[in-house]
This record gives C-alpha cells, sequence and structure tokens, in this order.
C-alpha cells in the first residue's frame, strides 16, 4: 500500500508541475530562446569563419546550454517556497529525496528536453558535421540531466534568500566544469571521426553519481534552507 | 479516521529552547498533549509562537531538547512522524494557478488519505462549487478555507496550525472552529496559535503564553 | 580520560581557554620553520638546469596548493561532522577555515602565475594545476558568500557543511577532467616540478616549507576560531566576565 502511494506521489506531482508549466507556457520558451540567442551571437562575435566556428562548436553550444539550464534552474524551488507548497514536501510521509527527484525530472522534462531537440539546429549554425551533431545530441541527453540535478543542490541552499539567483551561479558553475569538458571532448573527437566510447561513458558516470547522490544533498538543503 | 483502533499517541515536549537574531525566546518549555486536547499558544508578535509550532511540525530544529512523540524524539522517526501530523502555516501551501480539487489532489497523495473525498472536503469548508475555479480567482478567505480543507483530505492525529483564522470572516471562523471542535472529539490532537480567541468548548485546551 | 578531554574540548569556553594556550607555541614553531625552509630554499638548494633561480617561486607555490587543497577536506570533514553530531565547535572550525583556504589558493595561484612569466611570457597560462586551482578558488568563494548570505548562524553552517560536501565529492573529478583536458589540448605547464623525480636538496625546504604552512593554518584557524567562538557566545556568562576584566 505504502509503495502504491508512493508512486502515485511521484507522478502525481510531475504531472502537477506540467500542469503549470503549461499554464505559463510563454515562460516555458524563455531557457529555450535564451539558448538559441547565445549560440547565435558566437558567429556575431567572433566571425563567420566556418573552420573557427567549427573549432569552437562544441564548447560555445555546451557553455550556452549551460547558462540555460542555470537560468531555468531558479524556478524549481522558488515558486513552491513562496507559497508555501516547499515545506508541504518536507512534511510529507514519503521521503524527501524522491519527492525531490520527481520534482528535478519534471523540471528536466520541461526545460532539459526543448534544448536537448532543439541541439541538432545549432550544431547546424556552427557548422558541426553528422557525427558531431549526433554525438551532440547524446551528450546533451546524458548531461542536461546531471545539470538539472546538480544544479537542484545550488537551488535548494539558496531558496530562502532574498538575492539567491546571484550566489546560484557561484556555487553551481564549478561543479559543472567536468561535464563541460568531457561533453564538448566527446563532440569534438566525433567531429574528427575518432570514437568517443570514453567519454560517454565518463558522462554517463557522472549520471548515475548524480542520480544517486544529488537528491539526498537537495533534500538536506531544503531541510537547512526551510528551516 | 484512525487506523487500526484509537492507538494512545502523545505529544511531548521536554525542556525545549528556542533561539532566534541571539535572543533566547522560550527556555526551558515542557507540555504534554493527549488525544483530544488542544494546545493554544499566546504571546506577542514575535515571541517565538511560530517558531515553536515549526519545531514540533520538526521543520526547525530545537536549540536544546525535543520533540516526543509517544515517547521517541520525532528527529529519529522522520516519515513515521509526518504520516501522524498535517501543517497548516501562515502561508497558505496551495498552488494558485491550481484548481482546488488538483491542489487537494496533491495534498492526499503527500499523505496519508483519508476516507474523505475531495469534494466532502471542499464541501466541508464551504467552497462547495468552487471544486474547479482557479485558487487565484479565490477570495483570501477562501483560500484560507482551501489550505484548510488540506487537514480533512489527510489521516493525521496532530493538527499544527499557524493563525488559522485569519482573512476568515465570521461565519468562516464558526466553519473552522466547528471542524477543529470535531477532530479533538474524535481523538485528534490540536497545536494553534491564534491572535482570535479560539472557542473549543468540549476538549480541554492547554494554554502557554509565551510572553510570559 | 581522553574520552574527558574531547569532551570538554567541545565546549567553547573549555576550547578559548586551551586554543589560547597553544596559539603562541605554534606561531613560534611556525616561524622557526618559515625560517628554516627559507634558507634552504633560497639559500642552499642548487639552481635548477633548466629555469635558473626562477624555480624558487616553487616553494611557496607548491605547499600553497597543498594547503589548499588540505583545507578544503578538514572545512568539509568538520563540516560533516558538525552537520551530524550537532558538534557547533565543528562548525566554527568549517567556517573559520574557509577564507585561510581561500587566501592559500589565492597565494597558490599568484606565485604559479609567477613561475610561468619567466618561462611563457604571459601572466596567466592554462596549466593544469593552476586551472584547478582557479576552480578551487571558486568553491572556496561559493562557502564564503553562501555562509555571509544566510542570516541565521546555525542554519548557515549547515548550508555550508552541504556545499562543502558535494564540493569535496566533486574535487577529485574536477582534477583529474581538468588535467586530462590540458593533455587534450597540450596546453603549457608551470608545474613539472612536484612529480616524484625531484632532488633531496629541493625536497627538504619543500617539506619543511608544508609544514611551516600547516602550522601557519594550524595558530590561524585557533584564532579565527576564538573570535568566531566570542561572537557565538556573547549572551553567555563567562564572555560577559571576559569583556568585562578587560
Amino acid at each position: 500500500m505504502k509503495r502504491h502511494s508512493l508512486i502515485r506521489a511521484f507522478s502525481l506531482l510531475i504531472r502537477r508541475d506540467f500542469i503549470l508549466a503549461m499554464r505559463h507556457r510563454a515562460e516555458m520558451a524563455n531557457p529555450l530562446l535564451f539558448f538559441i540567442l547565445v549560440t547565435s551571437l558566437f558567429p556575431l562575435g567572433i566571425g563567420a569563419n566556418p573552420r573557427l566556428l567549427q573549432a569552437v562548436g562544441p564548447g560555445v553550444i555546451w557553455v550556452a546550454a549551460l547558462l540555460a539550464a542555470l537560468l531555468s534552474l531558479d524556478g524549481v524551488f522558488r515558486s513552491d517556497f513562496e507559497d508555501g507548497t516547499l515545506e508541504q514536501y518536507l512534511l510529507s510521509s514519503h521521503p524527501v529525496s524522491l519527492l525531490v527527484l520527481a520534482k528535478v525530472l519534471a523540471h528536466w522534462l520541461i526545460t532539459g528536453l526543448p534544448l536537448l531537440l532543439i541541439s541538432p539546429l545549432l550544431g547546424v549554425f556552427l557548422g558541426l558535421p553528422a557525427a558531431g551533431i549526433q554525438i551532440l545530441f547524446i551528450t546533451l541527453l546524458l548531461g542536461t540531466p546531471v545539470l538539472s540535478l546538480i544544479g537542484a543542490v545550488g537551488v535548494a541552499l539558496t531558496v530562502g534568500l532574498r538575492k539567491g539567483g546571484m550566489i546560484l551561479s557561484l556555487l553551481v558553475l564549478p561543479l559543472y566544469v567536468p561535464l563541460l569538458i568531457f561533453a564538448s571532448s566527446a563532440v569534438d573527437t566525433a567531429a574528427a571521426g575518432l570514437p568517443v566510447t570514453a567519454h560517454l561513458s565518463l558522462i554517463a558516470a557522472l549520471l548515475v553519481l548524480a542520480l544517486s547522490l544529488s537528491p539526498f544533498a537537495t533534500a538536506a538543503a531544503l531541510r537547512v534552507s526551510l528551516s | 479516521m484512525t487506523d487500526s483502533g484509537t492507538k494512545s499517541y502523545s505529544l511531548e515536549a521536554r525542556a525545549l529552547e528556542c533561539v532566534r537574531d541571539d535572543r533566547t525566546l522560550f527556555r526551558d518549555l515542557a507540555f504534554r498533549l493527549e488525544p483530544g486536547q488542544a494546545l493554544l499558544l499566546e504571546g506577542r508578535n514575535g515571541s517565538g509562537k511560530t517558531s515553536l509550532l515549526r519545531i514540533l511540525c520538526g521543520i526547525r530544529l530545537p536549540d536544546a531538547g525535543m520533540i516526543a512523540w509517544c515517547g521517541t524524539d520525532i528527529q529519529r522517526l522522520g516519515a513515521d512522524y509526518y504520516q501522524h501530523t498535517a501543517y497548516v502555516g501562515h502561508r497558505d501551501g496551495i498552488k494558485l494557478d491550481l484548481t482546488p480539487m488538483e491542489n487537494l489532489a496533491m495534498a492526499r497523495a503527500l499523505g496519508r488519505p483519508s476516507d474523505m473525498t475531495l469534494e466532502a472536503a471542499l464541501a466541508r469548508v464551504d467552497l462547495y462549487g468552487f471544486e474547479d475555479v482557479p485558487t487565484r480567482n479565490l477570495s483570501a478567505g477562501q483560500q484560507r478555507r482551501l489550505a484548510l480543507a488540506r487537514l480533512l483530505v489527510t489521516d493525521a492525529t496532530l493538527w499544527i496550525l499557524d493563525e488559522p483564522f485569519t482573512s476568515l470572516d465570521v461565519h468562516g471562523i464558526r466553519v473552522i472552529e466547528e471542524l477543529l471542535e470535531a477532530h479533538a472529539q474524535q481523538g485528534g490532537m490540536l497545536a494553534v496559535t491564534s491572535h482570535h480567541a479560539v472557542n473549543l468548548q468540549r476538549s480541554p485546551v492547554h494554554r502557554i503564553n509565551l510572553s510570559a | 580520560m581522553f574520552n574527558n578531554f574531547f569532551h570538554k574540548l567541545a565546549s567553547p569556553k573549555y576550547f578559548y581557554r586551551i586554543a589560547g594556550a597553544w596559539i603562541p607555541w605554534l606561531a613560534a614553531t611556525c616561524l622557526l620553520l618559515f625560517l628554516a625552509g627559507l634558507y634552504y630554499g633560497l639559500v642552499v638548494a642548487p639552481p635548477d638546469y633548466q629555469q635558473g633561480e626562477s624555480y624558487r617561486i616553487m616553494f611557496v607555490h607548491v605547499p600553497a596548493a597543498w594547503m589548499s587543497m588540505f583545507i578544503y577536506m578538514v572545512m568539509a570533514v568538520t563540516g560533516g561532522i558538525g552537520l551530524v553530531w550537532r558538534m557547533k565547535l565543528a562548525e566554527v572550525i568549517a567556517i573559520s577555515s574557509a577564507p585561510i583556504g581561500a587566501s592559500f589558493t589565492f597565494l597558490a595561484l599568484v606565485t604559479g602565475s609567477f613561475w610561468g612569466r619567466p618561462m611563457w611570457g604571459t601572466w596567466w597560462v592554462w596549466d593544469a594545476r593552476l586551472t584547478s586551482e582557479l576552480i578551487l578558488l571558486f568553491l572556496y568563494l561559493g562557502v564564503i558568500a553562501l555562509h555571509g548570505a544566510i542570516e541565521d548562524r546555525r542554519n548557515a553552517a549547515r548550508a555550508v557543511a552541504i556545499l562543502a560536501l558535494v564540493g569535496v565529492i566533486n574535487i577529485p573529478i574536477i582534477h583529474y577532467s581538468v588535467e586530462w583536458w590540458n593533455t587534450l589540448h597540450q596546453g603549457p605547464t608551470v608545474t613539472k616540478f612536484d612529480k616524484p623525480s625531484i632532488h633531496i636538496s629541493m625536497l627538504i625546504p619543500l617539506l619543511l616549507m608544508a609544514l611551516a604552512f600547516k602550522l601557519y593554518y594550524a595558530f590561524v584557524v585557533l584564532m579565527r576560531a576564538r573570535c568566531e567562538v566570542l561572537e557565538r557566545e556573547r549572551s553567555t556568562g563567562w564572555v560577559r566576565e571576559l569583556a568585562e576584566a578587560k
């Protein structure tokens, strides 16, 4: 009985966040537009030389993805914090870490997935070869959940602060560095036609690590922020 | 309303201390609450009433002492304690962009479901007919009543309420008082702060004044 | 008896006294080790056949880098102890360590930059260690910023402990990934020196300086911790007595 209600709570929470996002449909587009805009700014900033763009392409797209994820993260817990629903998660009969996982999953589906789907287009903008675009997609598929999971810890630590958004970047961006390094290098290597299983395994390992540890850290951080 | 028969629950505070902004709000506070009883916290603004309620919830750690549920420290019980409690704080704990039905469905899923249907719960707090109106469009009093309806959809023995009568008109206050009275009569426990006088005719009320 | 010692040590008042007694000794020993280390490093150790005299800055750079990592570990461990066992003293040590760690990281960055200048002609190179140190500096600044932003002292300590623990898990990952990134792009290195094949005449001053830095950290963290303890306990009797006695 208990397990059934936990699954219900999990799926209901995801559905609820979906419904809420749908009722503010315009806001959903913001991180996506940011992603596209930032990526498009680079050719304007550094020149449209195709070889140059291809060389910096992977890094640029991934940095833009990081920043877009960061932009969207603040919303994960903030509105719940403000109307008092966040503390209800802490008072639930279900483990907070699983409720947190539900929220992060919902967040990824709403903000990370669109980034993932638009990425081939951006790969084309920066002149990446087909192999590169393919691997770009896979790195984003594995990597954007990591961005949401690690970012959730940062958001949970700063949700109670007034100027939380500014500190959030400082807390979270250094933690994104390994993912950035592995992912952009994977795309680079794939664009050169070399195998990338090692890179992808490393990113997958990061994903597994984040999945297993981040919900607990986020739950602990929420307890502190709501104290 | 209760699970397997009426168990003898008890809520006990032992040597509680709360410090905020380097001021000791209260020290060596102790009380015991049994089924059917209500705890009423009184005191000036800033005397620590909300902090004490949050300590009772387990959200806030006391600076000294502990809260025991059936003899065990609530910090150690975790979810085993939370399934017996329901909290309505200053903020309503409802999402304005959802309908009352959606809000109550979420509240029910998070706790232990009670036998009452969501529609019946809404009717009990006098929100019949507003099931699918966006919560944003309800008045402040109606939103408060919706927040309190959360208490009805979960099967919690201990109700922890921070200023439940905020924004309510005379009729609303009466509705909620009836709810509290019924809960205590059925063996529930109440911990309430209120500027407004809480009239519970048939249940013993412990009063604690934190300004004293 | 040992158990009793730790139990008493956890009491802020006792800690204040004991720490006060230790500080002068630690400081004196630290000074001696510094002088010895600098003497051996600057005077006795021979010039490097490749870099000449300019390599000597490593006697500051390398121990500073070691300290920056070590202090983060200490911060994470004491933070964790404070979080799990709610020991006030552990929290105090953790938060007192953060600025010291940040300073050592900054020192490592600056000396690393000076080291690279004669070799590469620029003030900054994306060397593996320097890049790792830069990220570590951001991690420290994050801890300090988060602590400053949370008003309630106890919650600030708990939040920072969580952040430090998350950071400590990430540091090896960051370190490894940056090393790897560096080899990929064949960037310049300044830090070949601390690989195992270092000569004994250079190793001795290095270890002396490392020990000196450790003692420096020890007495400075105790000083900061005493200040923090005074602030936290300012409403208790023994602190008031201290203030009145002055």
